[in-house]
């Protein structure tokens, strides 16, 4: 079974009772294990991967010098013919049948070096998918306990507290009003600073003796004695 | 990345915030560390930040199964996954019987990209609310 169903199965099938794991902590760790494996198997594979090119590498350099030596014979047979030597075109001919077999069998070498880098390559690739996939599963079943977990840490601290989560239209409510309560004190203390702003103005004017004077003792009594 | 550490920069952070919110952060222990961060005027919709191996997620629940309209429930999900996609930063999820707005950030996001993910997912959370209100007794 995938994990996607089995955490699918393990959610909706109640498996939430307090303790139950989607995927038990054995299997987890056996999963684990298995990524790990895996990795073990990606890094050897890629070792022997290298020494495989590296063979294949020295075989092509070994068949490109046989070849080489072949036709460097050749041309010494050409010219133990032209000088009627046949005693020793045939010692050279024998030389090149002989190194006719060794160019064969490199490039047997070669060719079967070359095959096994490409399974290699692949068996590399397609268990490089495996862990990827691996890894996601492995993901999914932590974030899906990490989250489970989570929700009971959270419970458990209302339930400790003696609070509780407010219903969803309670909580924007309050949330509100406390949005419009300090909107209400931001706009009354604009008010006030306008209305210090006006008074300061006041008191500007009055020491000039511009607008409306306060009354003094002085000019009641002044007033009073020019009746 | 820890959940101590996050918690240490959103409270300390003060005038110093990219988002303009102030935050209060308490950890909760259990058996994987929980973040309950409150952002301060919202606090009646903490946001809850949690760490894996290769991720943080933080969670707002929205509702319990128990307040939904129970003839106009499939109205409401097809909504929700409607939303998902526009949705910035946020997609809607069922935990338990409670339904939720969650986003998931790489381990190693910055501290700035958690402090927009957390605030993001707050104003997502009060909209939502707020639009779907029909859908809730």
């Amino acid at each position: 079974m995938s994990i996607f169903r089995k955490i699918i199965t393990a959610v909706r099938g109640g498996a939430r009772e307090a303790g139950e794991a989607v995927v038990d902590a054995n299997s987890t760790r056996i999963f684990e294990q298995e990524i790990r494996d895996s990795e073990k198997h990606i890094t050897i594979a890629k070792r022997d991967l290298t020494e495989v090119m590296a063979k294949q590498m020295q075989a092509a350099r070994e068949l490109g010098q046989l070849q080489a030596s072949i036709k460097e014979h050749e041309g010494y047979a050409m010219q133990a013919l032209n000088q009627n030597n046949e005693a020793l075109a045939i010692e050279v001919a024998e030389k090149i049948a002989e190194l006719e077999s060794s160019a064969a069998d490199q490039q047997q070498a070669n060719e079967s070096y070359l095959k096994s880098a490409d399974r290699l390559k692949e068996l590399i690739k397609k268990s490089e998918r495996q862990l990827t996939d691996y890894k996601r599963q492995l993901s999914m079943v932590k974030t899906t306990e990490s989250v489970q977990k989570a929700t009971s840490a959270i419970t458990d601290n209302f339930t400790a507290s003696n609070s509780k989560l407010l219903n969803a239209k309670d909580s924007l409510e309050r949330i509100k009003q406390k949005q419009a309560m300090f909107d209400d004190k931001l706009k009354a203390a604009e008010v006030l600073e306008s209305e210090n702003g006006d008074s300061s103005l006041q008191s500007k004017l009055q020491e000039a003796g511009i607008g409306a004077q306060q009354s003094s003792a002085q000019s009641i009594l002044d007033r009073l004695k020019s009746k | 990345m820890n959940i101590h550490k996050i918690a240490t920069h959103l409270n300390q952070l003060a005038d110093d915030t990219e988002t303009g919110f102030n935050f209060d952060c308490t950890p909760i222990n259990g058996d994987i560390d929980v973040l309950q961060v409150e952002i301060i005027g919202r606090e009646e919709i903490p946001i809850f930040l949690s760490l894996s191996d290769n991720q943080i997620l933080c969670i707002a629940y929205l509702w319990g199964e128990d307040e939904v309209i129970t003839d106009l429930r499939s109205n409401m999900m097809e909504a929700m996954l409607e939303m998902n996609v526009p949705m910035p930063l946020s997609s809607f999820a069922k935990v338990e019987d409670k339904y939720v707005v969650y986003g998931a950030l790489s381990v190693n996001s910055s501290l700035d990209d958690i402090e927009l993910e957390i605030v993001t997912l707050s104003d997502n959370s009060l909209e939502v609310i707020n639009e779907m209100d029909s859908y809730l007794n």
